[in-house]
């Protein structure tokens, strides 16, 4: 699978605050969507159009266990490639079905609105402007799986472990 | 080929291996798995079918207790029915045994050596005090494992921290964690090992400041080496239980072995924003205004913690400038002190003392920030807009430095305001 997209640019360790504010924890999908980056880049949500991809840096997704990778994937956004992804958030990747790649490289390989090309099957990195490529680190295929299936909640509904949402 | 750290000793022996590695992925049996309501708002629950053990689950409410409002109210009563319907025990609902997860695992012993723990919570890996592998996971993690006593982690490198020497007076394991975090900045997919022979002086709850506050350094986990003192208090709280703690081979092969001198550690304050590579001893801020200081959370609501609290604010007061709010870890804590007489003396010297909850800490149902406001607080976390408006400061310290500060109405070294006479002039 190859997903192409314009690449939105963040630094290092961009923390789960920032992606998902506390005060949002409680809301819903819908309306956590709307305060992803509110404090750090306001008005970005407006700016992104579906299969856009967000270029970090080191460490990106810091912090909390709030399933702020989920807003990312309900932002329609295509996935996440970053010099290095935070153990837990990269955890949350691939619980709530959103597709992360780290790539050594990466931030300093890309200007913000460079055109990406990032191949899931030899997870390699492409930026279509400069025509560099870069090797990311592959994902052991349980949790490729697991992410492309869009997450654990479809994995346990289908062995009727949980309920059909209402 | 070398060795084993602990971690990856206990990750091996849950997962049915004989060795692991850096770079492999851990397939391993869950020992302990702890919902909380964070994890039971309806966005993220599901109802499950089917759990893999009832006594190997813990439900605790904490984040927003008792329920500010109708969402947490629902993810309460979502709690209750779980709990019913799988006849769990050990619940910890709004009353007697309510407490911050991280604070009521330690206290009752629900992390066994040897193990592993998972929990919705990031500061899960503070029952890495008691040689458990704990690791922060997510919602939907905690309904996998919930539902098949299974779970997954990367296998990261290890970072060797050997304690010695002996603290000073009035300088605590928070403010080891802040020179830690200030020279070494974040250990992003690694994982932390806490040993050494300074481990023997330092009680469980100054152990579990270190490793629940490893949180902070990105790793992976934090794992403290076994010692008689933490197995002794895990026994007490299991009585009859057998389980097999993971001291690291001799020859185990570590990223980096740092060595830290506690009695070299002054006092010190994290600046806004981060932990990482941010932090200056007390006196390079003293004299920063505040408007809040806040006591508490599971990194440093323990009896420990609201014992120095009062020591520092015994005959003193808290200027009238500052709200100074204190939050016991627990509703069994806020009992201990209470008969210990602190609440009295915190409570005389102007705090207010709220119910066990997460509460200030992460801005979530009390103590919030206003634009332009500062804190310092003795909490986990000091993100921009983390306890309220991200406008506000946010200054870390130890819960010394924090009452200190919240009698001067600036931040303050713990040591002055003691070395002074409640009320007067130096002693
Ligand atoms: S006290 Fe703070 S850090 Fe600890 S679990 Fe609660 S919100 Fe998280």
């Amino acid at each position: 699978m190859i997903l192409s997209g314009k690449t939105w640019k963040f630094g290092d360790n961009i923390n789960t605050d920032l992606i998902l504010p506390g005060r949002a924890q409680w809301f819903t999908e819908e309306e956590q969507m709307a305060c992803v980056f509110e404090a750090n880049r306001p008005g970005w949500i407006h700016e992104i159009a579906p299969g856009d991809i967000i270029v970090g840096g080191q460490n990106f997704g810091m912090g909390s266990s709030r399933p702020a990778a989920r807003s990312l994937r309900n932002l329609k956004l295509a996935c996440l490639v970053a010099d290095s992804i935070n153990g837990l958030f990269f955890r949350n990747c691939v619980n709530w079905g959103f597709r992360a790649l780290e790539c050594p490289g990466v931030s300093a390989a890309f200007e913000e609105g460079d055109l990406a090309a990032i191949s899931f099957d030899d997870f390699t990195v492409r930026n279509q402007r400069t025509g560099k490529t870069l090797q990311a680190a592959p994902v052991p295929p349980s949790l490729l799986a697991t992410m492309e299936a869009g997450g654990v909640i479809p994995l346990l509904e289908k062995e009727g472990l949980i309920e059909e949402a209402v | 080929m070398p060795g084993m750290t602990a971690i990856e000793k206990i990750l091996a022996r849950n997962a049915g291996v004989d060795r692991m590695r850096p770079g492999d992925l851990a397939v391993v049996r869950v020992g302990c798995a702890v919902l909380y309501d964070n994890n039971l708002i309806p966005s993220n629950w599901r109802r499950l079918t089917k759990v893999f053990d009832p006594d190997r689950i813990v439900v605790v409410f904490d984040h927003r207790v008792p329920a500010k409002d109708v969402i947490t109210a629902t993810a309460h009563q979502t709690g209750r029915d779980f709990v019913r319907q799988f006849g769990i025990k050990r619940f910890h609902d709004v009353g007697p045994n309510q407490g911050i997860c991280h604070v009521l695992v330690a206290d009752h012993g629900y992390a066994i050596p040897g193990e592993v723990l998972v929990c919705g919570d990031s500061h899960t890996c503070s029952a890495g005090v008691f040689n458990c592998a704990a690791r922060g996971t997510g919602s939907p993690d905690m309904l996998y494992a919930a539902a098949k006593g299974e779970t997954w982690f990367r296998v990261g490198g290890t970072v060797r921290y050997e304690l010695e020497g002996e603290l000073q007076d009035d300088v605590s394991t928070k403010d080891v964690f802040l020179h830690i975090a200030d020279t070494y900045g974040d250990h992003a997919t690694m994982n932390v090992e806490y040993g050494g022979p300074a481990l023997a002086t330092l009680s469980i709850n100054a152990r579990r400041t270190l490793s629940t506050m490893s949180a902070e350094l990105s790793a992976e986990f934090a794992t403290f080496e076994p010692d008689d003192v933490m197995l002794d208090y895990v026994r007490e709280r299991n009585p009859g239980l057998e389980f097999e703690p993971q001291y690291p081979d001799a020859d185990a092969s570590y990223a980096d072995v740092r060595t830290v001198d506690l009695y070299a550690i002054e006092p010190q304050v994290a600046l806004p924003d981060s932990v990482l590579n941010n932090s200056k001893p007390v006196g390079a801020v003293a004299g920063t205004r505040i408007d809040q200081a806040f006591i508490g959370s599971c990194a440093n609501g323990t009896l420990d913690d609201l014992a120095v609290a009062a020591k520092v604010l015994k005959g003193r007061r808290v200027a009238d400038s500052v709200r100074l709010i204190v939050t016991p870890g627990s509703q069994n804590i806020y009992r201990d002190a209470l008969r210990a007489g602190h609440i009295e003396t915190l409570m005389d010297a102007g705090a207010v003392v709220t119910n066990s909850t997460c509460g200030a800490c992460g801005g979530g149902n009390l103590g919030i920030l206003a634009p332009g406001e500062t804190c310092i607080t003795a909490s986990t976390r000091n993100f921009k807009g983390r306890m309220g408006s991200a406008e506000a400061r946010i200054y870390m310290a130890s819960p010394a430095t924090v009452a200190a500060s919240a009698v001067e109405g600036a931040i303050a070294d713990p040591r002055e305001v003691l070395a002074r006479t409640p009320g007067g002039a130096a002693s």
